[in-house]
């Protein structure tokens, strides 16, 4: 199977205008890819089908708002990834 | 339906698990016809979409147990399969696809004499209330509905 960050980049390529070869393990799907908070949250409902999970949006982002995690932690391309593989592993635990 | 007020359920049918189904009349009169359209009224796809939004809404407001707000927010694959005018009733069908984390999606439909009228994939952000008053007024016409 696929890796999840391979997974995820097809994701974002089929719910948003940039291109599979753009998304690469340092970007930042907000500020260099230029995702928007609703392009955003159709590629977390389809994070969420694929994988099987409730990706925790809202917590993450109280946790950078409010400064106590980096917006890198979740929002960078292979962060993200970690993060997703975290909560399948969790699930699955 | 009040049209002019944006009141498109007018009451609840049944409520179970992640579904409801609402029912509700397409006015016999509103200002509404009179430009859509002269001699021939229809009842607006946009207002078809606002119906099913709703009865999404509240099926989203009763499973929070009213603690915060839907706003809609994306609208995907509606389809408007027939015309329908003044005076007639509808069922409307509303279940919930997916509970996300500040958001929801569901699925919808709006039928007429038992046929499907519309229907569509809807996207909800999930917020807190940012007025009082828009808390309160969904509580209380959540009683109305018998939902609360």
């Amino acid at each position: 199977m696929a890796s999840s960050f391979d997974r995820i980049a097809d994701i974002i390529a089929e719910n948003s205008e940039v291109t599979r070869d753009k998304i690469l393990p340092d970007s930042h799907v907000i500020n260099d890819l230029g995702i928007d908070s609703l392009d955003f949250l159709d590629i977390v409902f389809a994070i969420d089908k694929a994988f099987g999970i409730k990706v925790p949006v809202e917590a993450w982002t109280q946790e950078v708002n409010a400064g106590s995690a980096p917006a890198e932690k979740y929002f960078v391309m292979k962060n993200l990834a970690e993060r997703v593989d975290e909560l399948v592993a969790a699930k699955a635990g | 339906m009040r049209l002019e007020y944006f009141q498109m359920i007018d009451q609840v049918a049944s409520r179970e698990g992640d579904t409801i189904i609402v029912e509700s009349r397409i006015p016999d009169a509103s200002p509404v016809f009179e430009g859509h359209f002269p001699g021939h009224p229809l009842m607006p796809g946009v207002l078809l979409v606002e119906t099913m939004a709703q009865a999404s809404g509240w099926l989203l407001l009763d499973l929070m147990g009213f603690a915060r707000m839907p706003f809609l927010m994306a609208v995907k694959e509606a389809k408007f399969r027939s015309f329908i005018g003044p005076g007639t009733p509808v069922r409307v069908h509303a279940k919930r696809l997916h509970d996300g984390s500040g958001f929801a999606v569901t699925e919808t439909r709006i039928e007429a004499d038992g046929k499907r009228i519309t229907d569509a994939e809807l996207t909800f952000r999930i917020m807190d209330y940012p007025a009082p008053e828009l808390a309160e007024a969904m509580r209380g016409r959540g009683r109305e509905l018998g939902l609360l």
